[in-house]
C-alpha cells in the first residue's frame, strides 16, 4: 500500500515535470510597457490563456517601452537574437520584412476574410503580420459647438468640402470663444504626423510617394496638389487656427474637454474620455474632402513571426489562437480601438450598433488608406514629418517639399529601390 | 619614455588593463569603424551588400556652390518689382532641379544669400540641415564654454569660504548635475512652455503683467538660447567642483603673504588665485568644449532640431541619420567630421595654453 502511494506520488511528480518540459518556450516581444490603457494587461492575459489552452508551447512575454522598442528589435536583429514572435507597427513591417527580420505568417488567407484592410500587413504579395485592432482618426467636436456657429454636421456620404471646413474654422476663430478652433496634435511629434496628416495631403491629390512604383516622390510630394496642400497647411498656422509645433503635450490631451479648442483631429483611442465628458453631445466627424475624397490613416500594431524563429509553427499557433472575435472584442473593450472584424464589433460595448464609437468602424471602412507600403517608409515618414513641421513654422512651401522629395529619392536610390 | 612605460612596469599595465580594454572596445574601435563606414554606403538594416563609395558621403555633406541670381526683366530690360518695390527673382528651384544647364546646382538648396546691386548672390549647400547644425553647434560652444566656465568659477569662489552651512549651498549648486539630463530637459520644457509656462508666469508677475508670453522653444530666435541657458544651469555644478578642487590646492600661505603685502581682493585674485588655477582652467576649458560639442539629449527631448532647424546640432543629426533614417554611413560621416573639429580645437587650445 505504502509502495503504491509512493509510486503514485512519483508518477504525479514525473507527470508534472513532463508537462512542464513538453512545452517549448516561445519568446514574444511587445512594445507597450506602461501603456495607459488595458492593452498591456490584455496581452498578458492572451499569453496566459494560450499557454493554458495547449501543452506544446509556452509563450514568454518580454515588454518594452514603445520609444525603445524599434531600436531594440534592430539591435537584436544585428545580434541575431530576435524573439520568435514580434509586435510590429503596421507601416514599419515592410521594412522589417525586407531587411530579413520577419517571415511570412503562413496562415491561410481564408482566415482573413471579413477583416478590415488596415490590420492585415502585406509585403511582396504575402501576409507578414496581422493585428487584433485598427485605429481611426476623426474630427472630434461637440454638436452644440457646431450648432452655435451654424455649421452643418457632415456625414460620411457628405463630408465637409474644403470651403466648408475653412469656413467653419474662420467662424469659430472670429467668435473668440476658443483659444484655437482646431487642435491638430502638433505636440505629438513622430509617427503621428505621417499617420494623421498625410491623409490630408492625399485628399488634396498628393501623396508621400508615387505608389505605382514606390521609386520616386517627384511630382507627387512636390506637385501642384501637394503645393496647394502645403499652402493651405501653412495658412492654418498663419491664421492662428491651430496651435503650432510647440504645443503643450498636456493641452493636446485635455484641450478639447477643457474648452481650449473647439475641434480636435484625434484618434479613437482618445475618444472615450470625450464621450465621458460630453455624452451625446460628442461628435466624431469624417475627414473633410479636399477634392479627392476624405481620407484617414490605417494600420496599427500587429503581430508577426521573426525570420530566425526556430519554432515558426509554434509562433503561428499563437497568432492563430489570437485571431478570434473574442480577443478582438476584448482588446476593443479594453482600449477603445476598432476590432478587426464586423462580427467582433457587434460583441463590443463601443462598436456594437448604437454604441458610442460605432461611427469609427464606418470611418475605417470608408476612408482608411494605409501608409505607403514600402521598406523606405520609415525614412519617408521622418522626412515628411520634418517638412510639415517646417512648413507650419513658416518655411517656403515649394522649397521645403522639393528638399523632402530629394531626400526621399536619394534614400530610395541608396537602397537600390528597396526591392520593389 | 618608452623604456619607462615598458620595463618593470607590469603592475602598472595590469592596473591600466581594464580601462584600456574598455576604452579600446567602446571608444577606439567604434571610432575606426565609424571612419570605415563613412567611406561606404553601410545601412543599419538592409539585405543589400555594403559598397565602398569613397568620399561621396563627405561631398554630400560638405558640398557648396555659389550662384548669382539675376532679376526678372520685362521685354524692355527693366527690372521687375513686386508691389512692395522688392526686386523679383526667378525661383531658385528652376536652376537646382533637373536643369541640364546647371549640373553643379542639382539637388542643392539655398543656405543663405545677400544682395549685391540688382543681383542676389546665393550660397547653396548640398546639405543645408548639416550646415545649420554645424553653425548651431559652434554657436552653442562659443556661448556655453566661456559662460559656463566663468559662472562655475564665480560659484566656486562663493562656496570656497568657511561659512556655517556652506555644504548646503554646495549640495544645492551641485544637484542639477546629479539629475538625469533627460529629466532636466523634460522639466525645463514645462518651464519654457508657451502661454502659461512657469517662466512666462514669473516674468509676467515680475513686470506686473507687462510681459508678453513667449513661445521660448517654438521661436527660431529664442530656441537655441533657451537650450543654452538650461544647459549652463545643468552643467555648471560639475565644473564648479573642479574649480573648487583647484582653489583648494592653492597654498594658504600665498594668501597670507598677499595679505601681509596689503593686496586688495582683486589683486589677490589676479596675482594669487588665477595663476594658481592655470592648470584647472585648461582642463575646464577643454572639458566644457568637448561636452558642448556633444550636445544631444536636450535637443532630442525638447525640440528635435526645430523650429526651422534653429536647434539642429551635429550629434543629433548623426543619431537622427544613423538610427532614425537607418543611414549608418551618413551618421558615421558626421561623427568623423565632429571628431576632426574637436581634435583641431583641442590642439589649438593646448597650443595656446602651453607652458611657456
Amino acid at each position: 500500500m505504502k509502495l503504491v502511494k509512493l509510486l503514485g506520488g512519483t508518477a504525479i511528480i514525473a507527470l508534472a515535470a513532463g508537462a512542464a518540459s513538453a512545452q517549448t518556450e516561445l519568446s514574444l516581444w511587445y512594445h507597450g510597457a506602461g501603456s495607459a490603457n488595458a492593452e498591456e494587461a490584455l496581452v498578458n492575459q492572451l499569453v496566459d490563456d494560450f499557454n493554458a489552452s495547449q501543452s506544446d508551447w509556452k509563450v514568454v512575454i518580454e515588454t518594452f517601452p514603445q520609444l525603445a522598442y524599434n531600436d531594440a528589435v534592430g539591435a537584436a536583429a544585428l545580434a541575431n537574437e530576435l524573439p520568435d514572435i514580434l509586435d510590429v507597427d503596421g507601416p514599419v513591417m515592410p521594412n522589417w520584412a525586407w531587411a530579413g527580420y520577419m517571415q511570412p505568417l503562413g496562415i491561410d488567407e481564408a482566415k482573413f476574410e471579413g477583416y478590415l484592410p488596415g490590420p492585415i500587413g502585406r509585403w511582396d504579395g504575402e501576409v507578414f503580420s496581422v493585428g487584433l485592432w485598427d485605429a481611426a482618426v476623426a474630427l472630434t467636436t461637440r454638436k452644440s459647438t457646431l450648432d452655435k456657429y451654424g455649421i452643418r454636421v457632415p456625414s460620411l456620404d457628405a463630408p465637409w468640402s474644403r470651403e466648408e471646413f475653412d469656413g467653419a474654422l474662420s467662424a469659430i476663430a472670429a467668435s473668440g470663444d476658443f483659444e484655437y478652433p482646431l487642435d491638430l496634435g502638433m505636440a505629438w511629434a513622430g509617427e503621428w504626423y505621417p499617420y494623421a496628416f498625410s491623409p490630408l495631403l492625399q485628399s488634396f491629390g498628393g501623396d508621400i510617394i508615387d505608389r505605382s512604383t514606390y521609386q520616386t516622390a517627384e511630382g507627387i510630394l512636390n506637385g501642384d496638389a501637394a503645393i496647394e496642400f502645403g499652402e493651405w497647411w501653412q495658412g492654418l498656422f498663419q491664421s492662428g487656427y491651430v496651435p503650432g509645433t510647440s504645443q503643450d503635450a498636456a493641452d493636446r490631451e485635455t484641450g478639447l474637454v477643457s474648452g481650449k479648442y473647439a475641434m480636435s483631429w484625434n484618434g479613437n483611442w482618445a475618444a472615450l474620455p470625450v464621450i465621458e465628458a460630453f455624452g451625446d453631445d460628442a461628435l466624431f466627424l469624417p475627414a473633410p474632402d479636399f477634392g479627392n475624397g476624405g481620407v484617414i490613416g490605417a494600420a496599427s500594431w500587429q503581430f508577426g513571426i521573426s525570420a530566425t524563429s526556430e519554432n515558426p509553427e509554434g509562433a503561428r499557433a499563437f497568432i492563430e489562437y489570437m485571431l478570434d472575435d473574442k480577443w478582438f472584442a476584448a482588446f476593443s473593450d479594453g482600449t477603445g480601438l476598432i476590432p478587426t472584424t464586423a462580427s467582433a464589433a457587434t460583441m463590443t460595448q463601443n462598436y456594437a450598433p448604437g454604441g458610442p464609437l460605432e461611427v469609427f468602424y464606418g470611418l475605417s471602412e470608408a476612408q482608411a488608406l494605409v501608409r505607403p507600403v514600402t521598406p523606405g517608409y520609415i525614412v519617408q515618414a521622418k522626412v515628411f514629418e520634418k517638412a510639415l513641421a517646417d512648413i507650419a513654422n513658416g518655411a517656403d512651401v515649394a522649397d521645403t517639399l522639393d528638399a523632402a522629395v530629394d531626400e526621399i529619392n536619394e534614400d530610395i536610390q541608396a537602397n537600390q529601390g528597396y526591392g520593389h | 619614455m618608452a623604456s619607462k612605460l615598458t620595463q618593470s612596469n607590469r603592475a602598472g599595465w595590469l592596473f591600466a588593463a581594464p580601462g584600456v580594454a574598455l576604452m579600446t572596445l567602446f571608444i577606439i574601435l567604434p571610432f575606426f569603424l565609424a571612419f570605415a563606414f563613412s567611406l561606404t554606403n553601410q545601412r543599419l538594416a538592409s539585405p543589400n551588400p555594403t559598397e565602398y563609395v569613397g568620399f561621396e558621403n563627405y561631398s554630400d555633406l560638405l558640398g557648396l556652390a555659389i550662384f548669382t541670381l539675376e532679376p526678372e526683366r520685362d521685354e524692355g530690360g527693366e527690372v521687375l518689382r513686386d508691389d512692395d518695390g522688392e526686386i523679383e527673382y526667378p525661383r531658385l528651384r528652376n536652376f537646382t532641379r533637373n536643369n541640364p544647364d546647371y549640373p553643379n546646382l542639382q539637388g542643392k538648396r539655398e543656405w543663405f544669400s545677400w544682395q549685391s546691386g540688382e543681383n542676389r548672390t546665393v550660397i547653396l549647400a548640398s546639405d543645408v540641415v548639416f550646415m545649420k547644425a554645424l553653425i548651431n553647434t559652434f554657436t552653442f560652444v562659443l556661448f556655453v564654454a566661456p559662460i559656463q566656465a566663468g559662472f562655475a568659477l564665480c560659484l566656486a569662489l562663493l562656496i570656497n569660504q568657511k561659512l556655517r552651512g556652506i555644504n548646503i549651498f554646495r549640495t544645492v549648486f551641485f544637484m542639477p548635475v546629479v539629475v538625469s539630463i533627460v529629466v532636466v530637459s523634460l522639466l525645463w520644457q514645462f518651464i519654457y512652455s508657451p502661454g502659461d509656462g512657469l517662466l512666462n508666469n514669473v516674468l509676467s508677475g515680475l513686470t506686473f503683467g507687462l510681459w508678453e508670453p513667449r513661445d521660448w522653444l517654438g521661436n527660431t530666435a529664442t530656441a537655441l538660447p533657451s537650450i543654452m541657458a538650461m544647459s549652463i544651469w545643468q552643467g555648471v555644478g560639475f565644473h564648479m567642483v573642479i574649480w573648487l578642487s583647484g582653489l583648494q590646492t592653492i597654498s594658504p600661505t600665498l594668501y597670507e603673504a598677499a595679505e601681509i603685502e596689503g593686496s586688495n581682493k582683486w589683486q589677490t585674485f589676479r596675482y594669487v588665485t588665477w595663476p594658481g588655477l592655470r592648470n584647472t582652467a585648461v582642463l575646464i576649458l577643454i572639458v566644457i568644449t568637448m561636452q558642448a560639442f556633444a550636445l544631444f539629449a536636450q535637443i532630442d527631448v525638447m525640440t528635435s532640431g526645430g523650429p526651422l532647424d534653429s536647434t539642429q546640432v551635429l550629434v543629433f543629426q548623426a543619431v537622427e541619420r544613423g538610427y532614425g533614417k537607418q543611414d549608418i554611413s551618413g551618421g558615421s560621416t558626421i561623427s568623423v567630421i565632429l571628431f576632426v573639429i574637436v581634435l583641431i580645437i583641442s590642439l589649438i587650445q593646448r597650443y595656446l595654453t602651453r607652458e611657456r
